[in-house]
């Protein structure tokens, strides 16, 4: 891959140029020297999935972050970006995520913020620049309106106002049509299309596909920190939408040729007349207000085999997991462990009965971290024997117990009393592995194991998910690395919208069938 | 401030951690006197603009809180509701509850022992008496705290708000139960019936100090134990230190969350019995010592630790006994104690930041 891009010729008109420039932070490369052009009169999508590196990218472009490697050159010139004012000072506007407006004030007043305090804010000035600038963008604010009474739809049309008041030449979008309706969608394209005529430059950063195609000029996809392919403006006027669809999918989930985590999947004897360890069917959970549900989600997993569950990220995949393991109320269906149905019992009862789920929030709810690495080992076994005896802590069985888990994983740990929080990503993701694969596990529910983990914390998680495989479990393994997928998997089920779609065989073609149902067409 | 006291000390796995251990006991000594006295000193030079010596001032404190005989009995009366007090906090804060109505649920507990106790008394032996007064301040003081705690199991509702305002309505009803239920007919005052001196727990050896004191130091002790060495104990501390994580786990987060409140608001209700039964011997119309907002403070300096929180609330009870004796005779208001306990508060905080950033900077 990679022939696409040409490296982008620091051309002249480039508002906003980057060059290599890389991010680390501890135990995660959130950006691996990436280079980005940025032109008036374009909208650049940057496409990527969560995690692959597109709010750390922002963040050093409005001055939140500082890179720790490479260059920002604005308007051809070397510069440091060092707050967000001195962003705004040199013409770049960033329109985030979450809405950052005072709800209690009206639209004028937000607009005013950030002057100098000792003058009287000038509402008159204001009134005649907004006048003229919704004129030449056909859209109308109410100025004297509180922001709590607009739709987000407004509140968006306010903060890009915002940035043009301010006179920013190179406008920001961050995931800004994730909180829209459809029809807001569309008006924001229709404002984008509007601002890139008069000279603007936009960057447009989502991960759906559909709006990269829709509202872009020229698409830079992003993956796990690193930019993976360009498709340039001339490229893109060239082809129809589906074409450059596909062209996407191909960057996104392709193969790259110098990537040394291509192993070839081991051949594993899976004993197909053996009785299925996991039985779902039909499991079902009702939609909350920020996660899809999952509707008729059906498979069995037989001792030794890894499936693999493949999307989007956000398609329902923590959902799954969650109500595997008993987190997450399930509204129907059947989990059946060993012919056993489980789905009524509590989160420790399966635990008890062999089901294991390794969670992807290895801070957020995997560990405690600030307590001890020991202790940590044990979060699932509170009270049990022979840990703790009549509901007293046993120091010496927990010690010596986390001394040895630690050898067997190879936990890097200064000591056992370190709090597990200092811990770099890979040493806490063994302490986790450790937690969940010791004694008594028969089924394995993985999530996203080596996501934000180096190269050799990678490897070593999946060679231990392998060998775990080999020792007669069952294995779930849920990720958005479909290279992941491929190298471990005997089959692969893809999940769109919080149901199963489809399942495949992992022989020959199956990169292409898996991306092709990951964004909604048959196989 | 709420920094988790990594209590649980596994064998090191290289041996250069014991010397690191004792220099981590040294480093939190210091940074806990240090700005102690930083704060004296501050309070020191308030005292002299407003035209008081100091060393006078700090002089009678010590005389009247710690080294008088009288006063220093006194000052180990005072500890026993105190202690109590801290208990119950100590288990509110390590499960990551805040539990700000301690002195309504005191209140409450307090009218029902001194309702209660003269009663029974007469009933039963004093011992069973005594034993039965403090359940029922105990469970009135539970059952108070039940209307928090539901809210926060099961509604997410903020218990800072709710514990505050149901402390408003504790005092208030504690009140209204004094001067209309439980009040004494024989007396003008309006007072509930007073336990005669000879019920009430008995003095240790030949002096004034309440044997209150010592139930007092068993609660923390126990409680302190509870936290750190059993496995309910670890469960309320993960529920505190990362609810998610508890989720996750298995541990049933409501019903962990109600028994903190039980147990938080149990102690403070016990705290009003001992004191009632211990001390005072009845509740006046309008009495509210706010000892529940009082000992907040000394528990975070003992960063919820119960041996450092017995040695603040020693440290809390001097400055209060000493205080209002010292406030007397040289005309400072007796609120300068608190003041005094504040300063203490932000200079320990600004401290903590320091070396915070210190850390941080040598890390970088």
């Amino acid at each position: 891959m990679g022939s696409l891009s040409s490296l982008p010729d620091a051309d002249k008109r480039d508002i906003v140029v980057l060059e290599g420039v890389t991010k680390r932070f501890p135990g995660i490369v959130a950006n691996d020297s990436i280079d980005l052009s940025i032109r008036p009169g374009e909208v650049h999508v940057l496409l990527g999935e969560n995690g692959a590196g597109k709010s750390t990218l922002i963040g050093m472009l409005s001055g939140v972050l500082q890179p720790d490697e490479g260059r920002i050159l604005v308007d051809g010139k070397l510069t440091q970006i060092t707050s967000p004012r001195h962003a705004l000072a040199l013409g770049i506007g960033t329109v985030f995520q979450h809405m950052m407006l005072v709800p209690a004030l009206t639209v004028a007043e937000n607009l005013l913020l950030g002057g100098p305090w000792w003058q009287r804010p000038r509402t008159e000035e204001l009134e005649a620049r907004v006048a003229e600038i919704t004129r030449s963008l056909g859209i109308t604010v109410k100025l004297h309106a509180k922001v709590s009474e607009l739709s987000l739809g407004e509140q968006q049309q306010v903060e890009i106002l915002r940035a043009m008041v301010r006179n920013s030449r190179l406008l920001i979008l961050d995931e800004s049509t994730s909180m829209l309706t459809p029809k807001g969608i569309d008006e924001l394209g229709t404002l984008m299309r509007r601002l890139v005529e008069q000279g603007l430059a936009i960057v447009f950063i989502t991960h759906k596909l559909k709006e990269a195609a829709a509202f872009g000029d020229r698409i830079s996809v992003l993956k796990l920190g690193r930019k993976v392919g360009e498709i340039p403006s001339e490229r893109f006027r060239a082809l129809g939408e589906q074409e450059i669809i596909s062209e996407i999918v191909e960057l996104m989930f392709g193969k790259q040729k110098d990537d040394p985590e291509a192993v070839e999947c081991p051949i594993r004897t899976i004993c197909v007349e053996a009785a299925p360890l996991l039985q779902v069917a039909d499991l079902a959970v009702a939609p909350t207000d920020n996660a899809p549900g999952l509707s008729s989600i059906s498979f069995d997993i037989r001792p030794g085999e890894i499936l693999g569950i493949a999307g989007i990220d956000g398609n329902g995949q923590k959902q799954l997991a969650e109500a595997l393991a008993g987190q997450r109320v399930a509204t129907g269906g059947s989990v059946r462990l060993e012919g056993t149905a489980i789905e009524m019992l509590s989160v420790g009862e399966r635990r008890q009965r062999g089901l294991r789920y390794l969670t992807d929030d290895r801070l957020g709810e995997g560990t405690v971290a600030t307590f001890p690495v020991s202790i940590n080992f044990f979060l699932k076994q509170v009270g049990a024997a022979p840990f703790w005896r009549n509901g007293f802590e046993q120091r010496a069985e927990i010690d010596k117990r986390a001394a040895q888990l630690v050898r067997e994983y190879d936990v890097r740990t200064p000591s056992l009393k370190t709090p597990v929080g200092r811990l770099s990503g890979g040493n806490i993701q063994k302490v986790l592995l450790a937690r969940e694969l010791a004694e008594g596990a028969k089924v394995v529910i993985f999530n996203k194991p080596t996501y934000g983990l180096d190269l050799a914390n990678t490897l070593a998680s999946r060679q231990r998910i392998r060998d775990t495989a080999a020792r007669g479990l069952a294995i779930l393994l849920i990720s958005t690395d479909l290279e992941e997928l491929l190298s471990m998997c005997d089959r692969i089920a893809v999940i769109a919208n919080g149901a199963l779609v489809g399942t495949v065989e992992n022989v020959d073609d199956v990169r292409t069938k898996v991306g092709r149902l990951m964004i909604g067409l048959a196989a | 401030m709420s920094i988790d006291t990594p209590t649980v000390n596994a064998t090191a796995l290289d041996p250069t951690s014991a010397g690191a251990a004792r220099r981590d006991i040294l480093h939190r000594l210091l940074m806990t006197l240090g700005p102690i006295l930083a704060a004296l000193v501050i309070a020191g030079c308030i005292l002299l603009a407003v035209g008081v010596d100091p060393l006078a001032y700090y002089g009678y404190v010590l005389e009247k809180g710690l080294f008088s005989p009288l006063g220093i009995q006194q000052t180990l009366t005072r500890m026993a509701p105190l202690l109590f007090l801290a208990a119950g906090l100590i288990v509110a804060f390590r499960a990551g509850t805040w539990n700000l109505g301690g002195d309504g649920q005191f209140l409450l507990g307090a009218v029902t022992a001194a309702a209660s106790a003269p009663v029974f008394v007469q009933l039963m032996p004093a011992w069973l008496a005594l034993i039965g007064s403090f359940l029922i301040a105990a469970v009135v003081a539970m059952i108070w705290s039940l209307v928090p705690a539901l809210l926060r199991a099961y509604q997410g509702v903020n218990e800072i708000i709710t514990t505050l305002m149901m402390t408003f309505l504790g005092t208030s009803l504690a009140n209204v139960l004094v001067k209309l239920v439980f009040r004494d007919p024989g007396t003008t005052v309006p007072q509930t019936r007073t336990l005669p001196v000879e019920d009430r727990l008995p003095r240790l050896f030949d002096t004034t100090i309440t044997s209150g004191l010592l139930l007092g130091l068993a609660a923390i002790i126990i409680v302190h134990l509870v936290m750190t060495r059993t496995a309910f104990g670890l469960k309320l501390r993960i529920v505190g230190a990362n609810p998610r994580a508890a989720i996750h786990a298995g541990l049933g987060v409501p019903g962990l969350t109600i028994a903190v409140f039980a147990i938080s608001a149990g102690l403070a209700g016990l705290a009003g019995a001992v004191d009632i039964i211990g001390v005072q011997g009845n509740v006046r119309a309008d009495w509210n010592p706010a000892y529940g907002l009082a000992v907040i403070p000394a528990v975070f300096l003992a960063r919820m630790n119960g041996f450092a929180a017995i040695g603040f609330v020693f440290l809390l009870s001097v400055l209060s006994i000493g205080g209002e004796s010292a406030a007397r005779r040289l005309g400072v208001p007796n609120h300068f104690t608190l003041v005094l306990v504040s300063i203490v508060l932000i200079v320990l905080a600004l401290a903590e930041y320091v070396d915070h950033r210190y850390n941080q900077s040598r890390k970088a």
